[in-house]
């Protein structure tokens, strides 16, 4: 097996560091410009995970902290595929989520808003995309959630989604949003996306085939992550001998 | 043309990266098998090291829900990956990842690991001993990258090409960590500054990898 270096990262498709409108950036952006070296062994390889690391429920938010019964709010399903820049399936990542309960409150020592905790949620889950690169959980809709970025500031609702793929330059933390929430163009962190066709690409759509009768609605969301260029003669790609 | 599809944009960690990374330290316990900030057990190779550090922002003021996560080759500079294709010894008892949140208090991280081995370059170069760390926390839109080099190293980070990639021989020094010996243990200690600091701290080197 041939490995490839990672194409590079457009930038143009991501968060500038400094986007003073989502306030917190500012004092916790670079002021110098990444350097880009060339992608070596230590950047195209990356940690490996394995299914037996995992437990059975930890796909399931409803189940996977549930006590004395089912946590409140609705039931959802979320799926999709994980696939790369050219459109082949990442297989074997690790795809973790993590989120507020029906009613925006987190599961978090430092949250003290209002909103009650669920005392049968935890708000996170964990699984590894199979040989199609394709992922499921269940969950609860989390609620939208009021921050201090200025007075009277809302988060659209919204689940974490960490992928730890292939190789270390994959790695990446995003925003799953929901189709047809009006929170998501007023809000700052959002806005840090330069396109509308990005912004687009996080918002996770109505799946009503999938829904499943009289139990859960269902949600379909895509990933892309960096794909490798392919190596069809020898090159000087770091730590292959020659 | 050929198709490529855009890459997922990326989006903050947020302030409670914690809950889906490590929900222990957000306040819960949920896994059977947590991931966390102890790479060794006590068949691993290697001399082993503690890498301790904080993170601060632009007015020097402590990250405390910063997240990290290291990448890092064994003992022989071999990584734990079927991709890797030098011919060096493979650990089984070494993955070369983990994870810790910044303490809520003091603001330091720790990660229990082992010194690694040297990893090749292109053109017969060797790269010299280097953990790779991925920062991420509320505030940072794009997950940080950076890298750890060893200050005992001098020869081996003077022939570095990344270090060596690096225009400003100035600010080499902010990715080289400090060794010191104590409780009988070694440490080395890696602070990371996300922009320069009013005590004169430089802003560390991050790269677009």
């Amino acid at each position: 097996m041939t490995i490839g270096e990672f194409v590079e990262r457009d930038a143009a498709v991501h968060p500038s560091a400094l986007t003073p409108g989502y306030k917190t950036s500012i004092l916790r952006s670079p002021r110098n410009a990444l350097i880009s070296p060339r992608n070596t062994l230590s950047e195209i390889t990356g940690p490996v995970f394995g299914a037996r690391e995992l437990g059975e429920k930890d796909n399931d938010l409803i189940l996977n902290f549930a006590k004395d019964g089912l946590p409140i709010g609705e039931r959802l399903v979320i799926h999709g595929y994980v696939r790369d820049e050219f459109g082949n399936p990442v297989s074997g990542a690790l795809v973790e989520v993590w989120q507020a309960n029906a009613g925006g409150r987190y599961r978090h020592k430092k949250d003290q808003y209002l909103a009650p905790i669920d005392p049968n949620f935890g708000g996170c889950g964990r699984m590894l995309t199979d040989s199609n690169g394709y992922y499921v959980f269940r969950t609860i809709k989390p609620g939208p959630y009021p921050w201090a970025n200025s007075t009277n500031a809302w988060r659209p609702a919204h689940i974490h989604m960490s992928l730890n793929a292939d190789g270390w330059a994959q790695r990446l933390i995003t925003q799953l949003y929901f189709e047809g929430d009006p929170l998501i163009e007023r809000c700052p962190i959002v806005e840090t996306i330069p396109t509308v066709e990005q912004v687009r690409s996080l918002i996770a759509q109505e799946d009503p085939a999938n829904h499943i009768p009289f139990d859960a609605r269902t949600y379909r969301f895509d990933v892309t992550l960096r794909g490798r260029r392919a190596t069809f003669f020898e090159n000087t790609l770091p730590g292959v001998p020659r | 043309m050929v198709t490529r599809f855009p890459e997922t944009p990326s989006q903050t960690g947020g302030p409670y990266v914690h809950i889906g990374l490590a929900p222990q330290q957000a306040g819960f316990d949920i896994f059977e098998n947590n991931f966390g900030n102890t790479l060794v057990s006590d068949d691993t190779v290697g001399e082993r090291i503690v890498v301790e550090g904080r993170v601060f922002d632009g007015t020097g003021t402590l990250v405390r829900d910063a997240l990290l996560e290291i990448w890092q080759a064994n003992a022989a500079g071999k990584y734990a990956h079927p991709l890797d294709p030098q011919d060096k010894a493979i650990d089984p008892s070494f993955r070369g990842w983990g994870r810790t949140g910044a303490d809520f208090d003091s603001g330091v991280f720790e990660f229990h690991t082992i010194k690694p081995g040297s990893v090749d370059a292109d053109g017969g170069r060797v790269q010299a001993p280097h953990i790779c760390v991925a920062l991420f926390a509320r505030g940072i839109n794009v997950g940080l990258h950076t890298r750890i080099y060893f200050d005992d190293e001098t020869d081996r980070n003077a022939a570095d090409p990344v270090l060596g990639g690096i225009e400003w021989e100035t600010r080499r020094r902010t990715l080289i960590a400090k060794r010191s010996d104590r409780e009988g243990k070694v440490f080395y200690t890696f602070d990371i500054r996300l922009q320069d600091t009013p005590d004169g701290g430089a802003e560390t080197v991050f790269f677009d990898i």
